[in-house]
């Protein structure tokens, strides 16, 4: 497959990056900050989302979507990554509707995913439990209860949890702790009884929230995928999430990049400008040369979704350790060539230093991502 | 609809196309020329001066009979004259059968192209045809010992005698000059106009008693480069190529070409780092490598070359499609080379002491210290983000 954009992708990437220039800028970040936002999220943004078809890009067109594939979900991410855009994007449109579309029964698909392709229902993915992500490391109990079951349990780090209509959660239903065998993954509405969410505030001011599971009663076609056999369908659909935020973080590392560029092509010290100066040019082509790597193996990983999902791990696992690393690095040197003025709150470059920290560490960071990379080469 | 039916045609021509490969392949590609390159000495170059087996002289000119040693060229240059589509597919049925390429040569990689780009119809008829048959070896002659990283600063003299060129003064690092039979070369034409005015491009002869070589000894214990000198050397008038004081636009657009071949050293057929360092040292109780500490480093190497040979794959679509920009060939050559440094790096480490071993063809060690020439040849990993700064990023000169 051509590494470019086709030209479907192209201009779903042009309107992207219009529209949310416009209406999701960086300023919308700092205003829902700074006002204290109880959704964390602007529900007009969302809906303009929705009607340009965004919510329902991996939904499959018998389920009310535009199912346009990952390359075209990446090219959204991408763009909300260099606005900093904060929306249940990732969690709704990418994670759920994939958990759904792949493993969903007919009835939880036709009960979710037209919702979820008209903007009208959020869900969210509670996984981890620990300091550190780890999936297949579940404390979480599912026990049987009449035909149904009946789940205990703390998820931590859920994300959009608090503006969830649904849930889905991972839980033991037989085996121990850390076992591959026997984690299933449950469908859970918002309104159980049983079900406490609780918001946390993150350093990158967007929505993550502890959900605490107090015996909370689902029926037997809550269960999504295979009772015992979940966490094959987990990683699935992690890894599409993975794959999203390293689109995410390639978007939020250019847009590091073109700042930085950009101001030290103003900044003048000692008389000149400080771009003309042979210690930050090399360091910003060294940057741009990241960069440009970065977007090549997001592009591969999002491809190999489309082409291949059974086969796209290892691709999802490179991309999500190099651009963890490469957003990073974008956002640390960012910091430093806008010197004084990038250690201010005024400045956006700090708000992309905190986001690409949090979107290094979700669902996996370089180091995991690395540690499985070398796992599946066999070494 | 009638899109579709376009589509299909076209892919069942390529189908076609591939069987016709395949089977030529099959019948024509000698036994001993699919079996992997064990050390230099595997290599074809050509040229006049080269000794070489009979299957390997066998599969070059078999191929170049079909013009398939340069397959996107021009039938009437000695190419094959497919279509990209066409020579992709042709790679990768070589590649199924694990074909040698039958011919190394800086006249398919370097001269090829700008002679192509800005060759007379007469300079392309002259020298592409033998170039694609393997018959003449060429070599660069770019650098000079004044002028390294700062190329425009050379000085050898090229004077006009009438009826010829007279050439005098000193290149320096010039591949394989030793073994070669044509060089290109820059050299001033013009000592008045500004240093990247007066340089012209042209093609010298080097069977002539005006032209020796001297190779040099590098660490590696190898000496792939040469000293070459012109002492009243003559050329023919009509081997310029482009205009006259207007070589400094070839010279950069071969440039690109010799960078995009460096970077992309690096990432060819080579053993995975992760399996040669197991198979060097084992593994731990866990399954892991050895030892933790590089196992981290290969890791994050073999992540980077990942990244990177999707950075090639995909600056080569971009061109394709006419997207993309041409200074993205200094960021392959500067990552390249920076990543075939690090492989090597943690080939050494993998080998421990038995790689410190000395004196065989195939030693790690002087494959290892070659790798350091890759990011100061073809312009510094220094220069490349240089022009990274001054083309792509647009950063004012102080």
């Amino acid at each position: 497959m051509a590494m470019v954009l086709n030209e479907e992708a192209g201009m779903l990437k042009d309107a992207a990056r219009g529209f949310l220039a416009d209406s999701a800028p960086v300023a919308q970040l700092r205003k829902l900050r700074d006002t204290d936002s109880a959704d964390g999220f602007d529900r007009k943004t969302w809906a303009a989302m929705a009607e340009m078809g965004w919510t329902s890009v991996l939904v499959p067109e018998d389920q009310g979507g535009v199912e346009m594939g990952h390359v075209a979900a990446g090219v959204i991410a991408e763009e909300m990554g260099r606005t900093l855009t904060a929306s249940p994007f990732l969690s709704t449109a990418i994670m759920g509707a994939t958990a759904l579309t792949r493993f969903g029964s007919d009835g939880q698909k036709s009960e979710w995913l037209p919702r979820i392709a008209a903007g009208e229902a959020i869900t969210a993915i509670a996984v981890d439990e620990g300091r550190k992500h780890n999936p297949s490391s579940v404390a979480t109990k599912a026990e049987r209860s009449g035909n149904g079951f009946k789940l205990s349990g703390r998820k931590s780090f859920v994300v959009e949890g608090h503006v969830a209509d649904m849930m889905i959660v991972s839980a033991r239903t037989a085996g121990s702790e850390a076992e591959a065998e026997g984690v299933s993954l449950f469908l859970v509405p918002i309104d159980a009884a049983g079900l406490t969410v609780d918001r946390i505030k993150t350093v990158d001011s967007r929505n993550f929230a502890t959900v605490t599971l107090d015996g909370v009663e689902v029926t037997a076609d809550a269960v999504l995928g295979e009772v015992d056999g979940g966490l094959a369908a987990l990683e699935a659909v992690l890894d599409a999430g993975r794959a999203g935020l390293s689109a995410e973080m390639s978007g939020s590392a250019q847009q590091c990049l073109e700042s930085t560029v950009g101001y030290i092509k103003e900044r003048k010290q000692f008389g000149q400008i400080i771009g003309s100066f042979q210690a930050l040019q090399h360091r910003a082509a060294h940057l741009y040369s990241e960069v440009e790597l970065g977007k090549s193996i997001v592009l591969k990983a999002l491809q190999t979704l489309d082409a291949a999902p059974d086969h796209a791990a290892m691709m999802v696992s490179a991309a999500k350790s190099k651009l963890g690393q490469v957003a990073q690095l974008a956002a640390q040197e960012g910091v430093q060539m806008h010197g004084g003025m990038g250690m201010t709150d005024e400045f956006d470059i700090g708000f992309f230093m905190k986001r690409v920290r949090v979107a290094e560490a979700l669902y996996g960071d370089a180091n995991y991502h690395a540690e499985k990379f070398a796992r599946m080469r066999n070494y | 609809m009638l899109d579709n039916v376009d589509k299909g045609e076209i892919m069942s021509d390529l189908e076609s196309f591939r069987h016709e490969v395949r089977d030529w392949l099959e019948a024509s590609c000698p036994e001993e020329m699919r079996q992997p390159m064990e050390s230099e000495a595997d290599a074809v170059w050509g040229g006049k001066k080269g000794q070489y087996s009979k299957p390997q002289l066998l599969w070059l000119e078999r191929m170049a009979s079909k013009g398939w040693t340069v397959p996107e060229w021009p039938t009437e240059y000695g190419g094959g004259g497919l279509t990209k589509e066409e020579a992709k597919v042709l790679r990768s049925e070589m590649q199924r059968i694990k074909a040698r390429s039958p011919l190394q040569s800086f006249g398919i990689w370097m001269l090829g192209p700008a002679l192509l780009k800005y060759g007379t119809h007469e300079q392309k008829l002259e020298h592409l045809p033998p170039i694609a048959r393997g018959e003449i070896r060429w070599a660069q002659g770019y650098s000079e010992p004044n002028a390294g990283s700062d190329l425009a600063a050379l000085m050898t003299k090229c004077e006009d005698k009438g009826d010829h060129y007279l050439i005098n003064g000193q290149k320096i690092w010039t591949s394989y000059a030793d073994q070669a039979d044509w060089i290109f070369a820059l050299v001033r034409t013009d000592f008045e106009a500004k240093k990247h005015e007066g340089i012209s491009f042209i093609l010298v002869d080097m069977d002539q008693p005006g032209v020796t070589t001297k190779p040099i000894k590098l660490i590696s214990g190898k000496s792939p480069f040469c000293e070459t000198f012109f002492d009243d050397a003559k050329a023919d008038k009509r081997q310029v190529v482009g205009e006259l004081n207007k070589g400094w636009s070839v010279a950069k657009y071969l440039l690109t070409h010799e960078r995009e071949m460096i970077g992309g050293m690096g990432s060819g057929a080579m053993r995975p780092a992760g399996d040669v360092a197991v198979q060097m040292l084992g593994k731990d109780e866990n399954g892991r490598l050895a030892d933790p500490f590089l196992r981290t480093d290969v890791v994050r190497m073999e992540i980077d070359g990942l990244a990177f040979m999707s950075t090639m794959e995909r600056v080569a679509d971009e061109a394709k499609a006419g997207q993309g920009t041409g200074a993205n060939s200094s960021v392959l050559k500067y990552y390249g080379t920076e990543l075939n440094k690090r492989r090597l790096e943690l080939m050494m480490d993998s080998a421990g002491q038995d790689g410190l071993e000395w004196g065989a063809d195939d030693d790690v060690a002087a494959s290892w210290l070659r790798t350091k020439g890759n990011s100061i040849e073809g312009g510094t990993s220094e220069v490349q983000l240089n022009i990274i700064s001054k083309r792509i990023l647009e950063l004012p000169s102080a």
